[in-house]
């Protein structure tokens, strides 16, 4: 039996595993793809402290080494179900099931989707959810950004030295991200502004050739484009837990800071935790603490 | 075998002419997903010897990422006889790889 399973080996889950094993206890990191999460995306990691440029896969596999370095175990199988029998839960995962006497739900965030038809198969052939890796090949072309925070409106901006033309399709007239991201973009002159639109068809023929956009008045039009990248926000990923763990309207878990869910010796850590700010050092600090008082629920 | 880097002068003799299927990987070196599929990929080539594993890094080749229509990285393409069979896009598990390569 463990002492602590850690679902998840992005930046929250593993510093819960450095925090459980310097507590001395029995830890297991359950992954269903590779360590890191979302951060192995940022080539330059910028705003963590004290460890200012450093791209997010050298950050994540330090992470990874630490954790590894200390005594967690780590192994990649999808979870696919928690039990909670009160104090010995278990943790279902593709392969079999692990007993453990606390539970830390690190399972993060990925890319919201359009959710219009034939989008997962353009992945790859037009669409993409990260300008900073695909934009290079789409050099010289038209391609479209939308959404309307900042990622949309950095997507955008990367793009334009880059592309001929970037539509940014946003459903307001206004924008909630930067504001002096904003002002760059409009001094650019390859950008147009297809405001109060949302995308309602991806027009294709193996591969993207362009998308509908509706706007609020019902009027539609086409934009010829070879790219779409999409920057709507993320989809926490608790699908998994919705039965004995109280979500929110968006399917975030519902914590405060003390990252207690409504179960005992259950706790949640990073990006699917109701929070204001979701930033690497809100995930490890959630980690911290979450692996804190699962080490305090075991001792009590 | 270990994974092999192909380029656009060895890329006939690797990958068209070879007599057993062969995995492409499409990569660059400042694409995290891609050296995080890295090891998956060594692990692959060492232990299955029904499929080549090929590395093509697509800053360098940019020919071979167009003539394949890349336009998203991690990209891997499976080709058999000559032939693309399946591709997937973005990381992937080892076990999905796998089952991705046909075992």
């Amino acid at each position: 039996m463990y002492d602590i399973i850690i679902i998840g080996a992005g930046p929250a889950g593993l510093t819960a595993a450095i925090y459980g094993k310097r507590a001395l206890k029995k830890v297991l990191v359950l992954e269903a793809l590779s360590y890191g999460g979302q951060i192995i995306n940022t080539l330059d990691i910028e705003n963590y402290p004290a460890a200012a440029h450093i791209s997010g896969f050298d950050f994540a596999t330090n992470l990874y080494n630490q954790a590894k370095e200390l005594g967690t175990e780590i192994k990649f199988e999808k979870v696919t179900n928690i039990i909670d029998n009160d104090d010995i839960k278990k943790v279902v995962t593709s392969k079999g099931e692990y007993e453990t006497k606390t539970i830390i739900i690190a399972t993060g965030a990925d890319n919201r989707k359009l959710g219009l038809e034939n989008e997962d198969k353009l992945i790859g052939k037009g669409i993409s959810y990260c300008a900073t890796c695909d934009g290079n090949f789409f050099k010289g072309k038209d391609v479209a950004v939308v959404g309307g925070g900042n990622t949309a409106l950095e997507d955008t901006l990367y793009l334009t030295d880059l592309v001929n033309k970037v539509y940014l399709i946003h459903r307001r007239d206004e924008f909630r991200g930067d504001p002096t991201i904003v002002e760059k973009l409009k001094e650019k002159d390859n950008v147009e502004f297809v405001y109060n639109s949302n995308v309602t068809k991806l027009i294709s023929n193996d591969k993207l050739e362009g998308v509908e956009v509706t706007n609020k008045d019902g009027s539609t039009k086409e934009l010829s484009v070879s790219g779409l990248f999409v920057a709507i926000g993320k989809v926490p990923e608790n699908e998994n837990f919705k039965e004995i763990i109280n979500l929110d309207e968006s399917g975030y878990i519902i914590a405060g800071e003390d990252c207690h869910t409504n179960r005992e010796g259950i706790f949640v850590a990073g990006d699917n935790r109701v929070k204001e700010l979701r930033q690497l050092v809100t995930a490890t600090s959630d980690g911290a603490i979450a692996a804190t008082e699962a080490v305090k629920y075991i001792n009590k | 075998m270990e994974v092999i880097t192909v380029t656009k002068d060895t890329f006939d003799e690797e990958v068209m002419k070879s007599s057993t299927p062969v995995l492409i990987d499409f990569n660059a070196d400042w694409c995290g997903p891609c050296r995080m599929l890295r090891p998956i990929l060594d692990e692959v080539a060492s232990s299955n010897d029904k499929v080549k594993v090929v590395s093509i890094n697509i800053d360098d080749e940019d020919e071979l990422a167009d003539k394949y229509e890349v336009s998203s990285i991690p990209c891997l393409v499976l080709i058999k006889d000559g032939k693309e069979v399946n591709r997937n896009v973005g990381l992937i598990a080892k076990e999905q790889l796998e089952s991705f390569i046909g075992e």
